[in-house]
Formats: structure tokens, C-alpha cells, sequence
């Protein structure tokens, strides 16, 4: 069973890659994108045997204590049907 | 009195933080690998500069699981002396040894040059024999030193005195001008609580010779070396 992490900066916290990518944008011509936020997407494989509950814990725990720094980021835990 | 550098796969400036301490200061020091556990003997770590484990997934988040880390926390709660420098500064605060976090540097840049930085806080095992205000001129070398916390944190901080080093003018000015990555506050080093664990994204190691343009790092070596006599 495959669990996607999505870790983000909190909001407030300053993204000055996802500002130069803002940036860029602008200098490629688009006038309607208002901000860009740089995050991270992790695919985590749970063991097959795993049921569904067991797999979102493993992979929310793996993105409390690993994948996102709690002081500056946010996550959000989605599994794969 | 005995030192140890911990080295970790990726660590590059274990070995400047040995050859300062055993030339400069002239004490014993050993390097510890990062597998080891065993931090008996041992009276103050530096946990030094470099790219741990490549910075993969944040600068310093994947040091913090190496096996010495768990032995450095309780090193630190015995009151003993852990100085985090640079990738140091980084791995103490995604291990939780002191608090905030450390972004990308608000003009993206990696920047490798000599800062000033002002001594804030004379009462500390690290600046004791430095005077307050005192100007430093330390390099610094990296691309995540952008120093951030909450504003509890940082009015702890501030109440408590733990911010030990913020970048200045030539002449010890607190300006934008002078904070070079965006770091809250200027902050350029903290400490904790008690003040036995230092961070700082400067690097004294590097300035301690004025061959090398600076022997301004000398004094927080020194002054480290003096809380470990009377300690």
C-alpha cells in the first residue's frame, strides 16, 4: 500500500526558493500567478500485510519524526486506494 | 580536560575543529564517529561544520538519528558542553538541543566571507572571556543559516539571554545591512537554558590564526576551556 506525504513550509515561514520560482514565472510572461510555495511529496511503500489504519499510522508517524521539521513545516498524509 | 569532534558521514570541518583545539587551545581531542555511543571521558563535543548525510531532506535531519545522538542528549542534560558549529548549529536544532530552525538564506545564495558579530551575552560558557559587545569578525559558509522561531521562543530567548551572538556593522550596529541570510534578529548563535549547548552558524574554527585573516574565534575557545576547568 503506497502512502503520499506532502510536507509544507507553515504558513509565514519564508520560502525564498519558492519566491525565485514566483520570480521566474513572471519573467516567463505569466501574469496570473499570484505565489508559489516550494514543498516536498514523499511516496512511502507500507508492507502489503498492512491494513489501511495501520499504513496511514506508520506513514503519518514517518512524517512527524522524519520527513517535516514541526517548527518550521506541515504535513499532510494521503493513501493510495 | 578532553575534547571530541563528532564525525558524521559528510562532516568537513571535524578536522579544523580538531587542529584549533589541539594547536590553539592545546588540549586532548578525539575524533568520535558517529556510531559510537560511548562519551565517557569526554568534557565538552563539538558537533562540527559540513553537509551531514549530503543535507538530504534538510540540513542536519538525517544526523540527528545517527547513534552518538542519543549518548549527546544525555551529555548535554548532565550539564556537559556541546558547541554546534554551522551543519552543528543545524543538527542541534532538528535534534531538539535547542530550539527554531534553520531555512534557506533569505537571498538563496551560499555565502562563503568574513561577518561581524557582536558578543550579546558575556555570561555564558562561551563568552567569558570575551567583553560584551565585543565586535568578532568570523566567516561564515553556508546556504541555510536563516535562523527562525516562534515568538514565544524568541521572547525566551531574549528573556533568558540565549541569544549569544547577532551579526553587526564594523562598528557592533544591529542592521539589515549586516545580517547576511535573513536570520530573525540578526541572531547568529544561541544558546540553551542553562547555556552548556551553543549554536552558532559562524564559524570560530575557522578564525583562529591570523594567517587566515582572523584569530577573533580564539576567545570562545578559550573561554569554553575556562567553564571546563571550573566546572
Amino acid at each position: 500500500m503506497k502512502a503520499k506525504v506532502f510536507v509544507t513550509l507553515k504558513p509565514g515561514v519564508l520560502d525564498p526558493q519558492g519566491k525565485a520560482i514566483h520570480h521566474s514565472a513572471e519573467l516567463l510572461g505569466f501574469g496570473n500567478i499570484a505565489d508559489v510555495r516550494q514543498g516536498k511529496y514523499f511516496e512511502v511503500e507500507v508492507n502489503g500485510g498492512a491494513t489501511a489504519k495501520e499504513a496511514r499510522e506508520a506513514a503519518e508517524r514517518l512524517a512527524k519524526d522524519v520527513l517535516a521539521n514541526p517548527v518550521i513545516e506541515d504535513y499532510k498524509v494521503e493513501l493510495e486506494a | 580536560m578532553r575534547f571530541g569532534v563528532v564525525v558524521f558521514p559528510g562532516s568537513n570541518c571535524d578536522h579544523d575543529a580538531y587542529h584549533v583545539i589541539s594547536k590553539h587551545v592545546g588540549q586532548p581531542v578525539d575524533f568520535i564517529w558517529h556510531r559510537q555511543t560511548d562519551l565517557s571521558g569526554y568534557d565538552a563535543l563539538i558537533i562540527p561544520g559540513g553537509f551531514s548525510y549530503g543535507d538530504y531532506l534538510r540540513a542536519g535531519a538525517l544526523a540527528r538519528f545517527s547513534p552518538v545522538m542519543q549518548s549527546v542528549k544525555n551529555f548535554a542534560a548532565e550539564g556537559k558542553f556541546v558547541f554546534g558549529i554551522c551543519n552543528g548549529f543545524q543538527i542541534l536544532c532538528e535534534a531538539g538541543l535547542l530550539p527554531g530552525a534553520l531555512i534557506r538564506n533569505a537571498g538563496l545564495h551560499f555565502i562563503c566571507r568574513h561577518v561581524n558579530i557582536r558578543v550579546e551575552n558575556k555570561n555564558t560558557p562561551y563568552t567569558s572571556q570575551i567583553d560584551e559587545g565585543t565586535v568578532l569578525s568570523i566567516p561564515i559558509a553556508h546556504a541555510e543559516g536563516n535562523y527562525v522561531c516562534d515568538d514565544p521562543t524568541f521572547n525566551a530567548l531574549e528573556e533568558n539571554g540565549q541569544i549569544v551572538f547577532r551579526y553587526c556593522e564594523d562598528d557592533g550596529e544591529i542592521t539589515a545591512e549586516a545580517n547576511p541570510n535573513g536570520a530573525r534578529s540578526n541572531i547568529a548563535g544561541i544558546c540553551s537554558p542553562d547555556m552548556n549547548v551553543l549554536g552558532m552558524m559562524p564559524h570560530p574554527e575557522r578564525a583562529c590564526e591570523e594567517l587566515l585573516g582572523s584569530n577573533d574565534g580564539l576567545g570562545i575557545f578559550r573561554s569554553l576551556t575556562a567553564a571546563i576547568q571550573s566546572n
